[in-house]
């Protein structure tokens, strides 16, 4: 049981850890749909 | 003589039923000066075919334009209703501030017939499907009960799937409990959830799952690919599967039919896993990143060649996304039937099948009733037995 735990855990932190690593390189829906011209922030 | 008379019959049946279309095609139209007529509008609400080139191909003609100083010149020749037209029908030259393709299709009418199949077909089958099968599984458990090990356990095991391969096959089982979870959640959000508990409740739960299915996605696709490298091997069809197919697994007749590491239906559950999950991961990314990656008119081209079929080659791009959206509902649904009932054989309905994914040590009896060859292959080996409960 302790190994399927484990995949949950890592599961859960790879989750987040792709939300972290898309974000920072420009893949969130809002930079991907706005011209440059548009401000984000 | 009769033949003939019914023939005739025949023929002037189908004389007045051509007749209204000819009408509709050539007199009617000329009627209305090339515009919409009563037929379109009524073959329309009736959900008909109806040839559009009429108003499609009226886009106005820039030749024609009146001089500059002219009344309306300033068009160009193009009327207010013929750029209209232009948009309706994606022919006119839009120019956007927005990125992308999608932004300069300003009316997209597919958009309808997306709508109304997710709200009916999909929701339908993901309805009636879920909760066919799990009603089927309940009776089966009823009238058939658990699948115990005959004899009763033996007392001793014998290690069945390894740590990292537990842990292959948890990722791919969690990260897919969690997406069928939320993508039902998104599926039935209008027609369910906002009903019972509103629309600020639909919303959280909305964004929740779309965080949650857009994420753990990664993981499910990772997971499909160590799948299918650790197992592929074992999972290649042979005549065993068919002789286990024919005594229904051991369910019809007396005795467990023979089998290696994976048995008939496990196999088929493997190749279903990875050929559904590798469509549904496709989907998944032209979803994760909307209009980059299109790939249903290029499939159905290659269709087209194969088939002769006569698929839409050109779509918008629009109309890509919504394909991907309902292939990938359609996809994910038929995989949770299937994984439903490789739950409940994996759990409930079988004793002693859950071991082999829990701690991974099997009953030494049980492996021996389900996988026979397996186990001799692995005595020959020296692989370890131990005794029940010992887990060094």
């Amino acid at each position: 049981m302790k190994t399927m735990f484990a995949a949950f855990a890592f599961t859960i932190a790879v989750s987040f850890g792709a939300y972290f690593v898309l974000s920072e390189m420009g893949f969130s829906s809002a930079e991907v749909q706005s011209a440059p011209s548009v401000r984000l922030d | 003589m009769n033949l003939q008379v019914v023939g005739a019959c025949l023929i002037a049946l189908l004389t007045f039923a051509v007749t209204p279309a000819y009408s509709q095609d050539e007199g009617q139209r000329a009627s209305t000066g090339g515009a919409q007529t009563l037929e379109d509008i009524l073959a329309r609400q009736k959900g008909l075919k109806v040839d559009e080139s009429f108003r499609r191909d009226n886009l106005g003609n820039p030749e024609n334009a009146q001089p500059i100083s002219g009344n309306l010149g300033s068009l160009g020749g193009v009327s207010n209703s013929d750029i209209y037209r232009g948009i309706r029908y994606s022919e006119t030259d839009v120019k956007v501030s927005n990125n992308g393709p999608a932004a300069e299709i300003l009316v997209q009418d597919g958009g309808m017939e997306w709508l109304l199949t997710r709200q009916g077909g999909i929701q339908a089958y993901a309805g009636y499907g879920i909760g066919g099968i799990i009603l089927a599984l309940v009776i089966f458990y009823f009238a058939r009960g658990r699948m115990t090990i005959d004899g009763g356990p033996s007392g001793q095991t014998i290690e069945r799937f390894k740590a990292f391969e537990r842990f292959g096959h948890w990722c791919l089982a969690g990260s897919f409990i969690m997406l069928a979870c939320t993508g039902l959640l998104l599926l039935f959000g209008r027609s369910v959830i906002i009903p019972i508990f509103g629309h600020e409740a639909n919303s959280a739960i909305a964004t929740f799952s779309i965080w949650v299915h857009n994420n753990i996605a990664w993981v499910f696709m990772a997971a499909l690919v160590a799948i299918f490298v650790m197992w592929v091997a074992h999972n290649i069809p042979n005549k065993l599967d068919l002789e286990w197919f024919a005594k229904g697994g051991g369910i019809v007749g007396h005795g467990h039919p023979s089998a290696k590491k994976f048995n008939g239906g496990q196999k088929l559950i493997f190749w279903m896993t990875i050929v559904l999950g590798a469509s549904v991961s496709m989907s998944g990314l032209s979803l994760l990143f909307p209009f980059e990656l299109p790939m249903f008119a290029k499939t159905f081209g290659i269709i087209n060649s194969m088939t002769g079929m006569g698929l839409p080659t050109e779509l918008l791009p629009h109309e890509e996304m919504q394909l991907a959206h309902l292939w990938h509902a359609i996809v994910a649904i038929t995989m949770i039937i299937a994984i439903i009932a490789h739950i409940y054989i994996g759990s409930v309905g079988m004793e002693g099948a859950f071991d082999a994914m829990g701690n991974g040590q099997v009953d030494l009896e049980w492996a021996r009733q389900h996988h026979d060859l397996w186990v001799e292959e692995e005595e020959a080996k020296g692989a370890p037995i131990r005794q029940a409960g010992d887990l060094r």
